[in-house]
């Protein structure tokens, strides 16, 4: 539904995209295209020269089982994380609803962990769960378990859930509460006279509705893990011990800056790039057909 | 036996706002009360605290003999028909029928046999399959009676159901709802600001003003003898002619009651007359013709008599024009007369 | 509605208490550490409550000579990252809005295209192109540079489809309006449309500002000197468990310092981000 009404000056549009679609073509479009063509050179031992390989580095990437490791790695993580956060944010905003009085400050302080850097938030909770010198490391040892994310692949992998999670969670607190005050209160209230009580209104009606909400949160989640969450394995794992917390985009960064496998690194992004284009697709997709209730 | 007693009933909020401020209604069985009033004058609030929506403040409710102050709307056995319908959009119109039904573990054919014959009765049999966003506006309102019906609950509540219609269905839908309500036999509360739907579906009619009751009795009894001036321009259109009789305009045969103040009477009560016979104590009122309104069967003379504005009601059509002088008779016995208060006297 | 069992409004309450506990929890205890001796912290547990050494903690790492990561001070590092932070978030507002309002507002060959171009930035974050654009700032000579730290970054499009699904919500009889009353474009977007956006420009502003103020990978590449990091990277390079070095009651203050602004802009600007961030999901 775009205004009819428009401006009649030729020119001016062009000067005011230009910005834009400039920065746009040199820092998107141009490196998107480089990393392509990179994706398809292997260079030589020397790093001297490059060779056109085709679909070469593709086949090493799928073939190298640390990479398929990273994606089984990536899995893991995306879908506890996005587990974990819609779960606790959900019960919250359920709860926030819930309450007659205090909506505001609960809200307000909901949305703190937004503010934290995922970097951070891995490197506060490292802290906190520390094997020497973290408090509530000494609180799990004392219960008995061993704990020790610098050793133990499956704990250091549970650190950077948990850090993880904790940063989404206001950020999905905050759509889940936007989508549960968008159902009419008249729906809850035939519910109500319909002899649903409260439990059953939630999972019969509330929830159902939520959908739209719960699915968007769903991609956001998983784009979220997949990308955003470098800082946070960089900062506390370096994708270690072992490889056990080495996701997707820290084997681009590692293979790639670190060890300097230019081509084969650029292999991997386009291969992420293939993943997000379609998780993203399939979001737009999804929100054409959004069902509009009502 | 589901008889509805409201004793005494006030709604306060926050503290301050008087929602409701003393409201007292014996609802009998199987009749169809009507609250009725302008808004803001507490109909819903009322209607809400009947359904168990709203907390009661002071005062008790009472459904079929049990009060029922602290049972939530989920154990008191009623049924509501919202104006916005409140139909659950994402369950099939089948599944919006059942769904009151499922939660109280009725057996799953007699809830077929119910929906279906409930369908059928709303001639909604067809649509079973759809879902709400699918439906017209008059279509999604049958779905709200039938979800409403299909529980046999002990009281109908309908909260402004008409409002979201045309005018054309609202008048269908209002006889259907009125022949319905008779042949289920239940008791009914139902709130409209309409008075012209309220006159029509009530049994008893209840006239609300600022969260108190005005008047209660049957519809043609309030609006032969209305209690009150609010009442009496409430109920009737055009509404009733109001003259202050300290003002001199008003000029009548026969002595007004003692304490009377105000003097009334209907457009359709009055006539305009060119000859000067006047019947005994009848108001006889010089007036200048301002505006014809010809609707048809009937048209209405707006008139002014010094500074008063009064309406005339003449059938067919009429022979006056604007600028016409005239005298409006209107005979003693279609006389209202009201106190300073505005209370019948 | 009658019948709310008070006993469920009361584990409400308490499941919201937990949570905040949880949410809150973490930044609480690195701001009692940041409060404690070196000692204390290497000895743990730690004490539930602040100790007696915020202004000693707070002056050394402010004002103290020996920076902990090659001399460099936590001003200069506070400096870096608010400079970034802003850059991306006006950057990105301004480069935006200006393209939405030629999108919507006129009407000229290739405008779809450019649309779709722009649109299309939406679906690869900064993570997936890193190496090529690391090469491209190579070649520009923007390492170790602000523009270096911002401008890849203001090239994705969230904030153009924002404004563009706003401005499409405005009444074209406002333009006509406008053209009838003699404006001319540029009037028409000062006058007019500028303060009709100004709570999405705040909500925007307050989004792109953390997003600037955390970013970690992008940093982390084109920053070599230490001169020019920011407040999380330098965070970074200074914790190393291994190392018994570390100064950990000055990394909390650190910490405390790179997460106090961002939380504070969020606080202080939290409607105007709120309705930002949920418009944002269409």
């Amino acid at each position: 539904m775009t205004p009819r009404v428009v401006f009649p000056n030729k020119i001016l549009p062009y000067a005011l995209v230009a910005p834009q679609l400039a920065i746009t073509l040199v820092f998107f479009y141009w490196p998107a295209g480089q990393a392509l063509y990179q994706s398809m050179l292997k260079e030589d031992p020397f790093g001297l020269k490059s060779k056109f390989v085709w679909f070469d580095n593709f086949r090493r990437v799928l073939s190298e089982p640390a990479y398929l490791n990273s994606i089984k790695v990536t899995v893991v993580f995306s879908v506890a994380t996005a587990a974990v956060a819609m779960s606790v944010a959900l019960l919250l905003a359920v709860m926030a609803e819930r309450v007659m009085r205090g909506k505001g400050f609960y809200r307000t302080l909901m949305i703190w962990p937004y503010a934290v850097a995922p970097a951070i938030a891995g490197m506060l909770f490292l802290f906190m769960f520390n094997p020497s010198i973290g408090s509530l490391a000494i609180v799990l040892h004392k219960i008995g378990i061993a704990w020790d994310p610098l050793l133990n692949g499956t704990d250091a992998m549970v650190l950077v859930i948990v850090a993880a999670a904790w940063k989404q969670i206001s950020y999905n607190f905050l759509f889940f509460v936007a989508g549960l005050q968008a159902i009419p209160k008249t729906l809850i209230e035939a519910a109500a006279i319909d002899g649903a009580g409260e439990t059953k209104r939630f999972w019969t009606i509330v929830f159902p509705l939520l959908a739209p909400t719960t699915f968007f949160l769903l991609v956001i989640n998983t784009v979220y893990a997949l990308f955003d969450t470098f800082g946070i394995i960089h900062a506390v794992t370096g994708g270690g011990p072992g490889r056990s917390t080495e996701t997707l985009v820290y084997k681009v960064y590692n293979d790639g800056f670190v060890n300097l496998m230019l081509g084969y690194s650029a292999a991997q992004s386009v291969i992420l790039m293939i993943i997000v284009i379609s998780l993203t697709a399939i979001q737009f997709r999804y929100v054409e057909k959004k069902v509009h209730y009502g | 036996m589901a008889t509805v007693d409201l004793k005494d009933v006030k709604k306060v909020y926050a503290g301050r706002v008087e929602a409701v401020k003393g409201v007292s209604i014996a609802i009998p069985d199987k009749q169809l009360c009507v609250l009725v009033g302008p808004s803001g004058c507490g109909k819903s609030t009322l209607l809400r605290m009947i359904a168990g929506l709203e907390t009661i403040s002071a005062g008790t409710i009472s459904i079929d003999g049990k009060v029922v102050n602290e049972i939530g709307p989920t154990e008191r056995d009623i049924a509501m028909v919202f104006q916005n319908y409140a139909l659950y959009p994402h369950m099939k119109v089948y599944d919006n029928m059942a769904y009151g039904l499922r939660n109280r573990g009725t057996p799953r054919d007699e809830i077929d046999k119910r929906v279906r014959a409930t369908a059928k009765t709303l001639e909604l049999d067809h649509l079973l399959d759809r879902r709400p966003r699918e439906l017209s506006g008059g279509q999604r309102q049958r779905v709200a009676m039938g979800r409403a019906i299909v529980r046999y609950p002990k009281v109908f509540l309908f909260d402004e159901p008409l409002s979201n219609l045309d005018a054309k269905l609202r008048g269908q839908m209002r006889v259907e709802i009125r022949n319905l309500q008779r042949s289920l036999g239940v008791t009914s509360v139902y709130v409209t600001h309409d008075q012209l739907e309220a006159m029509t579906l009530a049994d008893i009619l209840v006239v609300m003003n600022a969260g108190l009751v005005e008047q209660v009795g049957a519809p043609l009894d309030i609006y032969e003898k209305p209690a009150s001036t609010f009442v009496a321009s409430f109920i009737g259109a055009p509404p009733m002619n109001l003259l202050a009789l300290a003002d001199g305009a008003a000029r009548s045969t026969a002595t007004p009651p003692a304490g009377a103040v105000t003097l009334g009477f209907r457009p359709e009560d009055a006539d305009a007359a060119h000859d000067s016979e006047t019947p005994l104590g009848a108001l006889v009122l010089p007036v200048v013709v301002e505006a014809v309104e010809p609707v048809g069967a009937e048209s209405f003379l707006h008139c002014s008599a010094g500074s008063d504005r009064i309406i005339v009601r003449v059938a067919g059509r009429a022979m006056a024009k604007p600028g016409d002088r005239l005298q409006v008779v209107a005979p003693a016995e279609k006389l209202h007369w009201f106190d300073q208060a505005g209370k019948r006297v | 509605m009658i019948g709310q069992s008070p006993f469920r409004t009361f584990i409400a309450h308490a499941v919201l208490v937990l949570g905040i506990l949880i949410v809150a929890f973490p930044i609480y205890y690195t701001f009692v550490a940041s409060t404690h001796t070196l000692q204390t912290i290497l000895r743990p547990p730690l004490p539930l409550v602040p100790g007696g050494e915020f202004w000693a903690n707070y002056k050394e790492a402010l004002f103290g000579g020996v920076g902990r990561i090659g001399g460099v001070g936590v001003g200069t590092l506070l400096f870096n990252t608010t400079v970034m932070a802003l850059g991306i978030a006006v950057g990105k507002i301004c480069i935006s809005i200006l393209s939405a309002y030629a999108i919507v507002f006129f009407r000229f060959p290739l405008r779809m295209t450019f649309f779709w171009l722009i649109f299309i930035t939406l679906m690869l974050p900064v993570e997936v192109r890193i190496l090529p654009t690391y090469k491209v700032m190579v070649d520009f000579g923007l390492i170790d540079t602000y523009a270096g730290l911002i401008l890849p970054l203001i090239a994705s499009a969230t904030a153009t489809l924002l404004f563009r699904q706003f401005f499409m919500t405005i009444p074209g009889e406002l333009v006509e309006a406008a053209r009838v009353d003699g404006a001319g474009p540029w009037r028409f977007f000062f006058d007019i449309l500028l303060p009709l956006s100004r709570t999405n420009i705040a909500a925007l502003f307050v989004i792109l500002f953390i997003y600037g103020w955390t970013q970690y990978l992008w940093p982390l590449l084109i920053t070599n000197s230490n001169d020019m990091n920011t407040i999380v990277i330098a965070l970074r390079k200074m914790v190393s468990f291994a190392d018994a070095d570390t100064q950990w009651h000055l990394v909390m203050v650190t910490a405390m310092l790179a997460i106090v602004p961002p939380i504070l802009v969020v606080v202080l600007m939290q409607r105007w981000f709120v309705r930002g961030l949920v418009d944002s999901e269409k």
